[in-house]
């Protein structure tokens, strides 16, 4: 008979107190985001797309050798580079990610031998076609420059002088680990 | 004992008038359970549709009277379609009879509180017609549940209002306020503990959580009203809506002083003195609904078990002692 209303005293004594929770969260600010207006700062070790390397002197670091192309398993990169007449080097002249396939395992990233793609922090990614979702890495990394303040240019070959090898020295970080 | 002619046209004109009041208090009471709800998760609610998102029932509203209203191909059509009515209507007469004020008042009826007791007692016939009609299992278990939960609520519930008419000696509405006066009928202890009980088995006759057993959405869909579309789940809606302004309209006429202040009795004439009058009243029971709607989103969904539990072993006892206890008092002290 005790434990009879020992129940009910503790029963009405616990609902007292979970309305006293619900009164106390409901009077304090909301936390949520207004997703359409407001986004959420992302992690900055969010692994999303790749992107281009932008570098301090407004350039990529690309050599356009290919190996990111070659590992990765979906083929989702695609490479285009022309030599110019007389130049020594190729020059980069297009990155398309079709990021309808890339499976995000960072394979490329991984092979990149001067470290010039990086993974983006882009999360908010809706489109209404799947060419959406094809990315000119270039025109990013551009963009990308732009929104830095960095002017995007594109690194003067110097002349071909009879020392060869001291040709590179103008240009982005060397590929020495090539 | 004379028989008065009702007057035929105030109550037309008062019930074209509580009708519009019940399409406008349950779009305002929709509107504040889902912002009470939003910050009690700490969300924002709605905001986008008008100022704080107050025109977000009002779109709500018209897009339910807009949908097409889908009757399975199995149910009982006319039973189909009456049960939202019967839903609807009953609870509306039964605000007819409510002492939002000393004149604000449709019809005084000598047997006030028993007609809104038979009327909301055919709340529950609404749900078995909509249930059995539907030929829906969903629905017909929300229909049973409904059925015997309203069993075992109704006993305790009938027996705290009768605590109520006992003590104020009369079933009248307008003269159970007045009889309170300003000594509310919640300070005596056999008022506060009668209170209590009505107050837990009203918010189960309301079929609100947590005792919202009959359409219980992680279990039965929807419940009774599984099949319902369009404004046929609207008037269900708007039912249910109602009957909280019902239930906590009894309330307050009854154990909460009706229009009167704790320990002031307002007895004022004049159009002013009715209009406080009526605000009083309405802040009561706007009080009750809010405690309501902040119940429903603090506690869980009670089991079937646990509400005949409640029910039969603590209410209904609780509700009998209390009931002898005060008609022992009555007789010993004289009420």
């Amino acid at each position: 008979m005790l434990n009879y209303f020992k129940e009910i005293f503790v029963g009405i004594k616990s609902l007292l107190i979970g309305m006293k929770v619900t009164a106390f969260y409901g009077t304090k600010r909301t936390i949520t985001a207004h997703y359409p207006f407001e986004k959420i700062p992302v992690t900055l070790n969010f692994r999303g797309h790749i992107d281009l390397v932008v570098t301090k002197k407004g350039y990529h670091k690309c050599i356009t050798c290919g190996m990111c192309e070659r590992a990765c398993p979906s083929g989702c990169i695609t490479l285009d580079s022309v030599k110019p007449e007389g130049a020594k080097k190729k020059k980069l002249t297009g990155y398309t990610l079709d990021f309808t396939k890339c499976s995000l395992c960072g394979n490329c990233v991984e092979t990149c031998p001067t470290n010039a793609i990086k993974y983006s922090n882009d999360y908010y990614l809706v489109g209404t076609s799947r060419h959406d979702f094809h990315f000119d890495l270039l025109d990013r990394a551009m963009k990308a420059a732009e929104e830095m303040g960095i002017e995007w240019t594109e690194p003067v070959e110097k002349p071909k002088e009879p020392k060869e090898p001291q040709a590179e020295g103008g240009e982005s970080p060397s590929p020495a680990g090539a | 004992m004379q028989i008065e002619s009702p007057n035929i046209l105030l109550i037309v004109v008062a019930a074209v008038v509580m009708v519009l009041y019940v399409f406008t208090n349950s779009a305002v009471l929709v509107w504040v359970e889902r912002k009470v709800s939003a910050h009690i998760q700490r969300r924002p609610g709605p905001f986008e549709v008008g100022p704080f998102g107050l025109l977000q029932t009002a779109i709500d509203g018209l897009k339910l009277m807009a949908k097409q209203l889908i009757i399975p191909g199995k149910a009982d059509k006319r039973l189909f379609m009456l049960a939202p009515v019967l839903s609807f209507v009953p609870p509306i007469a039964a605000l007819l009879t409510v002492p939002f004020g000393k004149v604000v008042q449709v019809q005084n009826l000598d047997i006030g509180i028993l007609f809104i007791l038979s009327l909301a007692a055919l709340n529950v016939l609404a749900i078995l017609i909509a249930g059995w009609a539907s030929a829906n299992k969903y629905s017909l278990f929300g229909a049973v549940r409904s059925v015997a939960q309203n069993i075992a609520y109704e006993i305790p519930l009938l027996l705290s209002l009768l605590t109520a008419v006992l003590w104020m000696g009369t079933l009248n509405l307008g003269e159970l306020v007045d009889a309170q006066g300003g000594f509310w009928f919640v300070f005596t202890p056999f008022g506060f503990v009668a209170f209590l009980i009505y107050f837990v088995t009203g918010m189960a006759e309301t079929n609100r959580a947590p005792f919202d057993l009959p359409e219980a959405e992680s279990e039965l869909t929807a419940g009774f009203h599984t099949e319902y579309s369009g404004m046929g789940f609207g008037l269900f809606f708007l039912g249910e809506y109602t009957n909280m302004i019902l239930v906590s309209a009894i309330a307050t006429s009854l154990f909460l002083g009706g229009y009167n202040l704790p320990f002031v009795t307002l007895n004022g004439e004049g159009v002013l003195w009715e209009l406080i009058r009526v605000l009083i009243f309405l802040a009561k029971a706007y009080f009750l609904i809010f405690v309501m709607i902040w119940m429903r989103w603090t506690f869980p969904r009670v089991r079937f078990d646990q509400l005949l539990n409640l029910c039969w072993k603590v209410l209904i006892p609780f509700s009998l002692v209390n009931l002898a206890a005060a008609a022992i008092w009555i007789k010993a002290v004289g009420g």
